[in-house]
C-alpha cells in the first residue's frame, strides 16, 4: 500500500470514534502514501467526515492511533503543513476574499513577505481575482467554495484535505478543481479527497479506500481498477454449452440478451466470438466493457449490506451494460 | 506559533469585526447623543437648583448614579450579545473549522475572542464613563470625592458578564446562552438588593444569600462600587447635616468600594470561569 522508501502521509490503526452509543468509526486502518491523490469513499453515515476531523485534530479518537505527516493526531506543528477545505465551508462574511486569505496566511504562520504572492496565486488559481476585494457575504456558494480551496492551498501544504470539494461547484468549477488536484499531484502534494462523486474520484485519484460502517472495506489503485476489463456480447440462439465455453475465458453473467465475460484479454475476444458462432450463437454486437469505480463501490456496499443488518445502507448491485460502460458521465457523476 | 501570537491574531480579528459590523460606531454615536443630552439636562438642573451644599450634591449624585446605571446596563447587554455568538455558532456554521485546522489551539481562539471584546468594552466604559463624570462636573460643579474608579468598576462588571456569556457560548446556543446570562445579571442585581435588606435589618439569612449570590456572579459587587464612587462621601454629607438612613442600603443605586477581597474574587472568578470555558470547549466535538 505504501510507496517504497517513503513514510505514508497518513497512517491510521484501528481508529475508533464513538458519540455516546453511536459508533461513527469502528476501527479505521489505512495508509495514504506520500504524493498520491487518495479518494476516501463511502455511503452517508460511513464515518468519512468524522475520520477527516480526527485526522485534523478537530475531534479526538475514542481508541486507536494515527499519525499524520509523521506526527500524532492534533499536533500543532504538523497542522502548519496541512491545507483543509471543510465540507461545511464558511468564511467571515464581513471580510473580503483577500482579507480572508491574509488571515489564513497569518494563522498558517507564513512569512509576511510571502503573503502578497501567496494570495495572488491562490486567487488566480481558484478564479476569484476579479472579486478579491468584495465581501465574501456577497459570494455565491460556489464562489465561497472556491475561496475555501484557495485558503486550503496557501503555503503549499504537504497534505491537502478536501472534504466534498466540488459540492457547490458548476461543471466548469469541477473541471478546474480536477486540474488543480492534478497540478498538486505533479508537485508531490498528498491529496486526501473525501467525495461522493465517484466519477470525479475515478478521474483524479491514484488510489481509493471505500469505507462502510466505519471500516475500510476495500482499497485499490486506479491502475488495478482499469485492469478489470471485459467484453459484452449481444448474442441469441446460444445454449448452455455455449455459455460454458464462454466461462472458460472468464467469469460470465447474463443480463437479457447480453452475455458479459469479465477479465478476458483483448487478444482472446476474436477466439471467443469464433467459438460462440461455432456453437450456433448469433452475435449481434461485441462491446468492450470495464468496471467503473461506481460499479465496484455499489457491489462492495451491496455485499456488505447482505452480510450485515444495516438496512439503511443497502444498495443494489449495479448491472453493467455496455451502454453504461461507454456512457460519458455528466457533472453529477451519473452515466 | 506561540499562544500569545495566536491570541493576538484572534483578538485583532474580533476588534476588526466589531468595527466592520458597526457595533463600535453605534456605541460611540449613541454615547455622543447621550453626553449632549446629559450636558443639557444637568445644566437645567444646575439652573433650577445650584449645587451649593450636601443636599444638592446628593440630589445630583443620584441622577448621575442613575445615568451610570444606564451605562452599566448598556455595557452588560453589549457584553452578553457580543459574546453569546462568539464561539458556538461559529462552530456550528463551520466558520471555526477552517481556523482550528490551522496551528492554533482552541484555548487561543477563546482567549483571543475574550481579549478582543474586553478591549472594546473596557475602552468604551472608560471613555464614556469619564466623559459623563466630566460633563456633569462642568455642568453642575459636582464632582465626587473619588470618581476615578467608577468607570473601571463598570468595565469590570462588563468583563464579568462577557466572561459568563462567552463560557455559555462554548456549549449553549447563542440565544439561550444570552438569555441565561441576562437573567443571571438581573438575579445578581436583585440578590444585591436582598443582601442590602439583610444588612439593614440585620437578617443573617438574607445577608448570607446576598453574599453567596455575589460569589456566584460578582457583577453587582462592581456595580455597587461604581455607584459608591459617584456618591458624595458620608463625611461630606454629615458635615452638611445630611444623614442617609440605614434603609438607603436597600437601594440598588447606592454602594461603596468593594474592598480588596471582592476585587480579588472578581479576578479569580473571571480566570476560573475562563478556565472552565476552556475545558468545555476542549471537550466539545466539532
Amino acid at each position: 500500500m505504501v510507496a517504497e522508501g517513503a513514510d505514508p502521509t497518513i497512517e491510521t490503526h484501528e481508529l475508533r470514534k464513538e458519540f455516546g452509543r453511536i459508533v461513527a468509526l469502528a476501527g479505521l486502518t489505512m495508509a495514504v502514501p506520500r504524493g498520491e491523490v487518495f479518494g476516501f469513499l463511502g455511503p452517508n453515515g460511513a464515518g468519512k467526515t468524522t475520520a477527516v476531523k480526527l485526522l485534523l485534530g478537530l475531534s479526538r479518537p475514542t481508541a486507536g492511533d494515527a499519525r499524520v505527516l509523521g506526527a500524532p493526531l492534533g499536533d500543532v506543528r504538523a497542522r502548519r503543513r496541512i491545507g483543509y477545505l471543510p465540507e461545511l465551508f464558511r468564511y467571515q462574511g464581513w471580510m473580503t476574499a483577500r482579507e480572508v486569505l491574509a488571515l489564513h496566511c497569518e494563522l498558517a504562520r507564513l512569512a509576511r513577505s510571502d503573503w502578497v504572492v501567496e494570495i495572488r496565486a491562490a486567487l488566480d488559481l481558484v478564479g476569484l481575482a476579479d472579486r478579491a476585494d468584495d465581501r465574501t457575504e456577497t459570494y455565491s456558494k460556489g464562489m465561497q467554495q472556491r475561496l475555501g480551496l484557495g485558503v486550503a492551498l496557501l503555503g503549499r501544504p504537504d497534505l491537502l484535505v478536501l472534504d466534498e470539494p466540488t459540492s457547490a461547484l458548476d461543471p466548469v468549477g469541477r473541471q478546474d478543481v480536477r486540474g488543480i488536484i492534478g497540478a498538486l499531484r505533479d508537485r508531490g502534494t498528498t491529496v486526501f479527497l473525501n467525495s461522493h462523486l465517484l466519477t470525479e474520484v475515478e478521474r483524479v485519484c491514484d488510489r481509493v479506500a471505500i469505507v462502510d460502517r466505519g471500516r475500510v472495506v476495500s482499497e485499490l489503485t486506479m491502475a488495478e481498477l482499469s485492469r478489470e476489463r471485459g467484453v459484452g456480447l449481444r448474442v441469441s440462439s446460444l445454449d448452455g454449452v455455449g455459455r460454458e465455453v464462454a466461462a472458460r475465458y472468464g467469469p460470465t453473467r447474463v443480463d437479457g440478451e447480453w452475455l458479459f465475460v469479465d477479465g478476458i484479454a483483448d487478444a482472446e475476444v476474436p477466439s471467443l466470438v469464433a467459438e460462440l458462432v461455432a456453437r450456433g450463437g448469433a452475435i449481434h454486437a461485441v462491446v468492450p466493457t470495464r468496471h467503473t469505480l461506481e460499479e465496484r463501490f455499489m457491489s462492495l456496499l451491496g455485499a456488505a449490506a447482505d452480510q450485515g443488518p444495516a438496512a439503511d445502507d443497502q444498495v443494489p448491485a449495479a448491472a453493467s451494460t455496455p451502454a453504461e460502460a461507454l456512457a460519458e458521465p455528466d457533472a453529477e457523476g451519473r452515466p | 506559533m506561540s499562544s500569545i501570537q495566536s491570541i493576538l491574531i484572534i483578538a485583532r480579528l474580533t476588534l476588526r469585526e466589531v468595527v466592520r459590523r458597526r457595533l463600535l460606531w453605534a456605541l460611540v454615536g449613541l454615547t455622543v447623543v447621550i453626553i449632549a443630552l446629559t450636558w443639557w439636562a444637568f445644566s437645567r438642573i444646575a439652573d433650577v437648583s445650584p449645587v451649593t451644599g450636601p443636599v444638592e450634591m446628593l440630589a445630583v449624585s443620584q441622577v448621575l448614579v442613575m445615568l451610570a446605571f444606564m451605562f452599566s446596563f448598556v455595557l452588560a447587554m453589549t457584553a452578553v450579545f457580543a459574546a453569546s455568538p462568539a464561539i458556538g455558532p461559529e462552530i456550528e456554521n463551520g466558520l471555526l473549522l477552517a481556523v482550528l485546522a490551522r496551528p492554533i489551539r482552541r484555548v487561543d481562539v477563546l482567549l483571543g475572542r475574550w481579549l478582543g471584546l474586553a478591549v472594546v468594552l473596557v475602552g468604551y466604559a472608560i471613555m464614556a464613563g469619564y466623559l459623563e463624570v466630566g460633563v456633569v462636573g462642568l455642568a453642575t460643579g459636582y464632582l465626587p470625592d473619588d470618581p476615578w474608579p467608577a468607570p473601571l468598576y463598570l468595565a469590570g462588571e462588563a468583563l464579568v458578564l462577557l466572561t459568563l456569556a462567552l463560557a455559555f457560548s462554548t456549549r449553549i446556543a447563542s440565544v439561550a446562552g444570552g438569555a441565561i446570562a441576562v437573567v443571571a445579571y438581573g438575579l445578581a442585581w436583585m440578590a444585591g438588593v436582598m443582601g442590602g435588606v439583610g444588612e439593614a435589618f440585620n437578617n443573617d439569612v438574607l445577608r448570607t444569600a446576598g453574599t453567596v449570590a455575589r460569589l456566584i456572579l460578582p457583577s453587582d459587587v462592581l456595580w455597587r462600587g461604581a455607584a459608591g464612587a459617584l456618591t458624595p462621601a458620608e463625611a461630606v454629607l454629615r458635615s452638611g447635616g445630611v444623614t442617609t438612613p440605614a434603609l438607603y442600603k436597600f437601594s440598588p443605586f447606592s454602594g461603596s468600594s468593594p474592598g480588596p477581597f471582592w476585587l480579588a474574587w472578581c479576578v479569580v472568578w473571571i480566570v476560573g470561569t475562563l478556565a472552565i470555558a476552556t475545558l468545555l470547549l476542549r471537550r466539545r466535538e466539532l
